[in-house]
């Protein structure tokens, strides 16, 4: 069952339009990641998602009662809040000291209870957004662009933190990325945004769509396989079996 | 009820009311850095006063109706994009210099315009004082109930927009509280000086607060000692009340900062 449809999604900011008839779906248990580069309305698809945005026109449909955790891109927490992770934890709805813990130990973040937002590492941050989000036992877990500002090994094991939870509570993952290779070997699902959807499909398959390569150039494919050894990309240049229904740019 | 007779107990109870209600209020203020918005909303409440002396109603639902139009404008326009310090600027002083004109023209009436300016806390009465801690409380209820889904609003918009709460009705709930306790503290330390009260105390707590929650209840003690200290004061030194109340508030404001500092220089 779709846990959000996206029915001719169009969104215009500050009169122009910023998305323009988005179809889309995700299903229960789904991993589906958005890549797009600057400005292509990523972020604007997840928060009309997340329902901070009406549309101009076309309609989202949530499924009823759908929780939904959200992870921000940053989180500025102003220095005259006082506020510490097991606090934190706590917003909008009271958990128990039991559910803190087992969500931070998820998140790979636990012992952290007692520090002060403000005096986390950018990791420890993620970490910690990622473990309230777990804490209202989402059917769909929302990032957006989650590892801005970590290093590449810190984003590698965000990920497969993500991984982890997604097999540990079976819920759904949207999430935005710009790390591409990073993210897209884990996704069952790529949408390649670019204002509409460019094209969309596996991974693999977007990754060698010509819509995609004139978005992002072919580079990025090589490193895919960085992250999915058992993917031999070195018939990249004369594939000859269908892996894919889009002609592979030569 | 004799207690009550003695203008100077009517006088403790009335500060203590305003500052219980302003502090926890005012850390909303200083963690959404709304201090110029609070400031924009007193002073607009003199044109609230010069209405109700013309208009014969009481004191409190003018500037309770005015304070409110106030701050709805205000955060109606903030969210369209204007440049929000200067926006403030110009909606503040020229409600002041408005109300200002607007007192002038009342005829008949002699207002001693200073109780309004700076309050005038040893001439509140029993009705007044019921009104104080009616809209005390109110507030106090008002953020009780809204405080979880405010605390996400004013973290993040899209953190409470995900967990289904409207950060544009927290903001709304916030506006009301304002507008309320601008409408009970102009008696008692007047309209140039009810953002002190609402800003002081929640900046002199935030270094001795590790949560939201301790932050608000120690800014009411502080708020309620500078009140009832600033009250004993002006009564030794013959000052005038309320401005010796924000001094005294100030003064507890430099200590904390301070103390901080020490502190701060001894982990090192």
């Amino acid at each position: 069952m779709s846990l959000v449809t996206l029915n001719n999604l169009t969104i215009h900011h500050g009169g122009n339009p910023v998305l323009t008839g988005v179809n889309f779906n995700i299903q229960a248990g789904e991993i589906v990641t958005v890549v797009g580069p600057n400005g292509s309305g990523k972020s604007t698809l997840l928060r009309a998602i997340i329902g901070a945005l009406q549309p101009s026109s076309g309609q989202v449909v949530r499924a009823s009662g759908l929780r939904v955790g959200y992870v921000p891109q940053k989180l500025h927490i102003d220095p005259t809040l006082p506020l510490t992770v097991r606090r934190f934890l706590s917003l909008p709805l009271r958990v128990t000291n039991a559910a803190a813990t087992q969500a931070l130990e998820q998140a790979g973040a636990g012992r952290l209870a007692n520090q002060q937002m403000a005096g986390l590492s950018g990791g420890q941050f993620q970490r910690v957004l990622l473990a309230r989000a777990l804490l209202c036992d989402p059917q769909l877990l929302i990032l957006d662009e989650a590892t801005q500002g970590l290093d590449q090994p810190g984003s590698a094991a965000f990920y497969q933190q993500i991984e982890t939870v997604r097999q540990h509570l079976g819920c759904a993952v949207l999430m935005v990325s710009h790390e591409l290779h990073v993210v897209m070997a884990a996704s069952d699902r790529v949408i390649c945004l670019n204002g509409h959807v460019c094209c969309e499909g596996e991974p693999e398959q977007v990754a060698s769509a010509p819509e995609y390569r004139a978005l992002f150039g072919s580079g990025t494919q090589g490193a895919l396989a960085l992250y999915r050894h058992e993917h031999n990309h070195s018939h990249d240049q004369d594939c000859t079996h269908e892996h894919h229904d889009h002609e592979a740019a030569q | 009820m004799t207690l009550l007779d003695s203008f100077l107990i009517r006088a403790a109870l009335a500060g203590l009311g305003v500052a219980i209600a302003a502090a926890p209020l005012g850390c909303f203020v200083v963690w959404r850095r709304m201090a110029y918005f609070g400031d924009a909303t007193a002073h607009a409440s003199i044109l609230g006063v010069a209405l109700a002396l013309s208009f014969q109603t009481s004191i409190f639902t003018g500037v309770l109706v005015v304070s409110l139009l106030m701050a709805t404008t205000v955060s109606t326009l903030s969210n369209r994009g204007y440049a929000m310090d200067t926006l403030l600027g110009v909606l503040a002083h020229s409600a002041l210099a408005f109300g200002l004109v607007a007192v002038s023209f009342l005829q008949g009436v002699r207002i001693d315009l200073m109780a309004y300016l700076f309050g005038d806390i040893l001439a509140v009465g029993r009705l007044d004082l019921a009104v104080i801690w009616g809209g005390a409380l109110l507030v106090l209820a008002l953020l009780w109930w809204r405080w979880s889904a405010l605390l996400t609003a004013t973290l993040n918009p899209d953190l409470a927009y995900a967990a289904g709460i409207d950060p544009r009705r927290e903001q709304l709930v916030l506006t009301i509280a304002l507008a309320l306790v601008v409408a009970v503290a102009i008696k008692v330390v007047g309209v140039l000086l009810i953002a002190a009260m609402l800003i002081i105390p929640a900046a002199t707590a935030r270094p001795f607060a590790s949560t939201p929650e301790r932050m608000a209840l120690i800014a009411a003690a502080i708020g309620g000692l500078s009140a009832l200290g600033g009250l004993q004061l002006a009564f030794a030194l013959d000052t005038p009340t309320g401005p010796t109340i924000v001094c005294l508030a100030a003064v507890m404001f430099a200590l904390s900062s301070l103390t901080s500092l020490f502190l701060r220089g001894n982990r090192i």
